[in-house]
């Protein structure tokens, strides 16, 4: 938001990510820099800590180390007075809006209809009024193909529409960017399908930063600029979807693109 | 010996208990039930400044009888210059107990809303206002319905405690009928049976809340 920030400031900038889990270290030291605009996807085996990176960028867990900086910002402490201070809540919330983020099992309101689900956020978090928010809510759904089951809860809904309400909940606060947590693994084959191509839509209108867990690796290579492979809470290689799916240079990329695309 | 006319004829004394008894009840479950989602949230609050004075308060009620606790009020807040009806000492001493218990059965529906709910909410950036009212709550009541209609009909039952602080329940206008005519048989039974019938109707109303929403009492 700081207009005299050069417009240079990558989306996403992580330096030395640790994390650990009752004494288990997760990330170990993961650095990433993420340009605005830019289309990522991360593969690797289960475990390696691809939804701990996600789950970071969306500030529901706290790194033990390093810095994460979204949109040139600090995320957990403020700069100034020539030091920096702990984070206050209000940062944080401010922070939390430029981020968007679809779960893997997609995690709707239940007890809300899609439109209700999709509408919520701005009313709740940017103050719309009912109808202005309503009318986000049906244009974003109009947007994923939904827009006959505005009325419809999530308990009626297919796990491919879940999906798309999910996405057109997070589209709703406008975010700068979007992570997206394996969301086709959920669905069934023949559902993966139309998912997809809402992201490739998205992906096409090209301003969003997005970040796409998955482990697809033709939906990887379609949608990304740029590929990680993580393994064992570390980024190992990172590249191009053309030069990591043809000629990986680490010989863990090597073995896991082999066992996932012999399994396939 | 059982006289039909003399029955008959306190009934309508009777009734009026019964309509104290009732209003009571349904008071004190109101105060419990506020008290209680008060005592919840600020249980599981991460201040402790909020946590601890819950969780001691919470600690003191349910580790004393709800009797000693109505004496208490009723004879001690006066001493302290605080005159209230005793009636409105009961409603509050039964609702405070209540609440204790009450707090307990939030927790259970609080804890079984999935944690993606909350990482939801986190994620839309939700304040703990919304987060509470449109997500979390909404979600963990309708499950504890059938449970809080039960100790509804346990708070019913406690309420002829409240004869003790001379509240005209239902109970003590039996008393004083029996002290009057030297006949204790019919007054008695015509509470025993009142409540008894409460108490069906009352019961027959969880048995339909647990149908409509699902039984969660293994989850207290
Ligand atoms: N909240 C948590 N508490 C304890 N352990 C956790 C927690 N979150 C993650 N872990 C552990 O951290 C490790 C990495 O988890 P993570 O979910 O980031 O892996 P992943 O790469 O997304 O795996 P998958 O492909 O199976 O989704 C796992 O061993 C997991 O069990
Ligand atoms: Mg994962």
């Amino acid at each position: 938001m700081e207009a005299s920030k050069p417009p240079s400031d990558p989306a996403i900038r992580m330096t030395g990510i640790k994390k650990s889990f009752k004494g288990t270290e997760v990330l170990r030291g993961v650095d990433l820099v993420v340009p605005a605009g830019r289309k990522v996807t991360f593969i690797g085996p289960s475990g390696s800590g691809k939804s701990t990176l996600l789950r970071i960028l969306m500030t529901l867990e706290r790194p033990d180390g390093g810095a994460v900086e979204i949109g040139g910002e600090p995320v957990w402490t403020v700069r100034g007075g020539g030091g920096e201070r702990p984070a206050s809540a209000e940062h944080l919330h401010r922070i939390r809006r430029k981020v968007g983020m679809v779960f893997q099992h997609f995690h709707l309101f239940p007890h809300m209809t899609a439109l209700g689900n999709v509408s919520a956020a701005p009313r709740m978090a940017l103050g719309l009024s009912r109808a202005d928010a309503e009318d986000r809510g049906r244009r974003l759904l109009d947007r994923v193909g939904l827009a006959d089951k505005a009325g419809a809860y999530p308990a009626k809904l297919s796990g491919g529409q879940k999906q798309r309400v999910a996405i057109a909940r997070a589209l709703a606060m406008d975010p700068e960017i979007m992570l997206f947590d394996e969301v086709t693994s959920a669905l069934d084959p023949e559902l993966v399908g139309e998912a997809v191509n809402v992201l490739l839509e998205l992906a096409d209108e090209g301003r969003m930063t997005m970040l796409v867990v998955t482990h697809q690796m033709n939906f990887a290579q379609a949608i990304a600029d740029e590929v990680h492979f993580l393994d064992d809470g570390r980024i190992i290689e990172s590249g191009s979807p053309d030069r990591i799916f043809r000629e990986p240079s680490e010989e863990r990329t090597k073995k896991f693109l082999d066992s996932v695309l012999a399994y396939r | 010996m059982w006289r039909w006319d003399f029955f008959w004829s306190i009934l309508p004394a009777i009734l009026n208990g019964f309509v104290v008894t009732v209003h009571a009840t349904l008071l004190s479950f109101a105060v419990a039930l506020v008290i209680g989602l008060v005592f919840a949230l600020a249980r599981r609050s991460p201040r402790a400044a909020l946590s601890r004075p819950a969780r001691a308060v919470t600690d003191f009620v349910r580790g004393t009888p709800l009797l000693v606790q109505l004496y208490f009020l009723y004879y001690v807040l006066p001493l302290a210059g605080l005159k209230f009806p005793a009636l409105t000492i009961g409603i509050f001493g039964l609702g405070l107990h209540y609440a204790t218990y009450i707090a307990e059965i939030y927790r259970a529906g609080i804890d079984a809303v999935p944690r993606g709910q909350w990482e939801a909410a986190a994620a839309l950036d939700l304040r703990p206002w919304y987060l509470w009212t449109r997500v979390i709550l909404p979600q963990a009541i309708p499950p504890i319905i059938p449970a809080l209609g039960n100790r509804l009909i346990a708070l019913f039952k406690e309420t002829p405690l409240l004869a003790a602080i001379t509240v005209a329940e239902m109970l003590l206008v039996a008393r004083e009928i029996g002290d009057e005519h030297f006949s204790y048989l019919e007054p008695y039974t015509a509470v025993g049976l009142f409540f008894l019938i409460a108490s069906l109707v009352s019961s027959a109303g969880v048995t339909w809340l647990e149908r409509k929403y699902g039984s969660v009492e293994a989850a207290i």
